[in-house]
């Protein structure tokens, strides 16, 4: 089906077949990378500006080289930039942006709703790179691609997210999109962490890890969030890593296929071990390589659906 | 609403791609260097048939990629982004005589598309342009080198061609009012 929004700004509005149809759309893209031509000319002369208020490294690089491939202009703006610490506001900002004409705006922001908000003030269109703890929808949508090229579908699957589920925008998002594509998820930490209430998006919440990932066919593991907590979680970072931390002997109690994600960056020794997270069954790399053909079809779908809608000819 | 007519039957479409690879083989001397592009979606298939035809004719297989050309479109930002096909171009093009095949040649806006897209690809010697069916209103100065058939068609027209490799139970080349 045919993308006619004009903004991404969380997983929780999409259908099912939204959802597909930028899987479906990203791996076009994922080809493109591989050329020799790495570029296509799908938003020349567009001008999208990336309004990183909370730091980002990956998320970034990966959203500006997307921006690039597609031939559009950049932007980078981020928290070191005067204006915010003169006092501007979010609002302002962006309105200032927008005046020099930006067609798309990424914004990674601390407070949930930011994208949200901007979308109701500006004319351009707002794609969520991350929100408060609310929702990081390219992230779901590139584990969700990461997930079907490798186990050819989503439903039925069992997938167990592992670790801090609270504070954590990856783990709302990413349980939107699976269970919008039928997936079994099974999230896992600290009780402190991962609170029954979750099970009301439809999913079951343990505290065991090894039940959790016993059938699982993909691990999601993911980071303590130390800049999101407010107050310590659990006792010390030692009992995180031998209570929920995978190591060779966990994993070795899992099923043959089961495969292991993890949005990054990793903390090596703490929710993974080193050698895990290099080894065979991680996808951690290819997640990347994937983000960035996720979010080339983002932007390239939302450019189609914003504007006027002609129907094309034969 | 009127039922729509068939322009070309499936005996008449195997006759016209009969015809332009006899042509191709005639304008091209040196077959070694002719490689077929197929523009989804019809067009792909249709350059795998000329390809089978033309290996006949020439004694030696003629490559055939596929070339979706929907990321250098022109009209992206007006309407919702059609769905892509993947492409996969298993040679070098460059130094090649590329022959576009494509289905339905109308605006001419696909086929200067396509010739943006192969360039990423590589410098062709130079490229060819087979169509199936030219309905005219051109909107861009590009002709075809080959063509199956002539059929002038009022705007409002609409030309479908069905093959049996997308599932359609018969090949047919359909003219119906929008």
């Amino acid at each position: 089906m045919p993308w006619t929004k004009k903004h991404l700004l969380d997983i929780e509005s999409l259908t099912a077949e939204e959802i597909v149809t930028v899987l479906d759309t990203a791996r076009a893209f994922k080809a493109v990378g591989e050329r020799t031509i790495k570029k296509v000319p799908a938003l020349r002369g567009k001008t999208v500006v990336n309004l990183f208020i909370e730091p980002s490294t990956r998320t970034r690089i990966s959203f500006e080289l997307a921006e690039q491939r597609l031939s559009a202009d950049v932007i980078n703006f981020s928290t070191e930039a005067s204006s915010f610490k003169k006092g501007e506001t979010l609002k302002d900002t962006a309105r200032n942006l927008e005046a020099l004409n930006a067609d798309f705006i990424v914004i990674r922001h601390s407070a949930s709703g930011a994208p949200h908000f901007l979308s109701r003030v500006l004319e351009a269109s707002v794609i969520n790179a991350g929100d408060g703890a609310h929702e990081h929808p390219t992230q779901a949508l590139l584990d969700t691609f990461t997930i079907r090229e490798k186990k050819g579908k989503i439903a039925g699957l069992n997938v167990t997210i592992l670790g801090d589920i609270l504070y954590s925008r990856v783990a709302r998002s990413d349980l939107w999109a699976l269970t919008k594509l039928g997936a079994n998820v099974t999230l896992c930490g600290p009780s402190t962490l991962v609170p029954k209430t979750f099970e009301r998006m439809g999913c079951r919440v343990m505290h065991d890890v090894d039940e959790a990932i016993r059938d699982a066919d993909i691990v999601n593991l993911l980071r303590i969030q130390h800049e999101r907590q407010r107050k310590t979680m659990f006792p010390s970072i030692n009992e995180y890593t031998q209570l929920f931390g995978l190591n060779k002997e966990r994993l070795a109690k899992t099923r043959p296929g089961a495969l292991i994600m993890h949005p990054g960056p990793i903390n090596r020794g703490v929710e993974i071990d080193s050698d895990i997270a290099d080894c065979s069954r991680s996808l951690i790399l290819e997640q990347v390589t994937n983000g960035l053909a996720v979010r080339m079809a983002v932007l390239f779908l939302i450019n189609g659906g914003k504007g006027p809608q002609e129907v094309a000819g034969n | 609403m009127p039922a729509p007519t068939v322009i070309l039957d499936a005996t008449a479409i195997q006759r016209a791609l009969t015809r332009i690879a006899h042509e191709i083989a005639e304008r091209n001397e040196d077959s070694s260097v002719v490689a077929l592009v197929g523009i989804p979606t019809g067009g792909d298939h249709l350059a795998t048939r000329l390809s089978k035809i033309l290996s006949g004719i020439w004694n030696h297989p003629v490559p055939v990629g596929i070339l979706d050309v929907t990321m250098h479109r022109d009209d992206l930002d007006r309407r919702a982004a059609p769905q892509m096909h993947p492409t996969v171009i298993p040679f070098d093009v460059t130094g090649k005589t590329v022959v576009l095949v494509d289905d339905v040649l109308f605006s001419g806006r696909t086929t200067r598309a396509a010739m943006d897209a192969l360039n990423d690809f590589g410098r062709p010697k130079r490229i060819q342009l087979a169509v199936l069916i030219d309905r005219g209103h051109r909107e861009l100065p590009i002709k075809a080198d080959f063509v199956g058939k002539n059929v002038p068609t009022a705007l409002n027209e609409k030309i479908s061609l069905l093959l049996v490799e997308s599932g359609a139970p018969k090949d047919e080349a359909l003219l119906k009012k929008r």
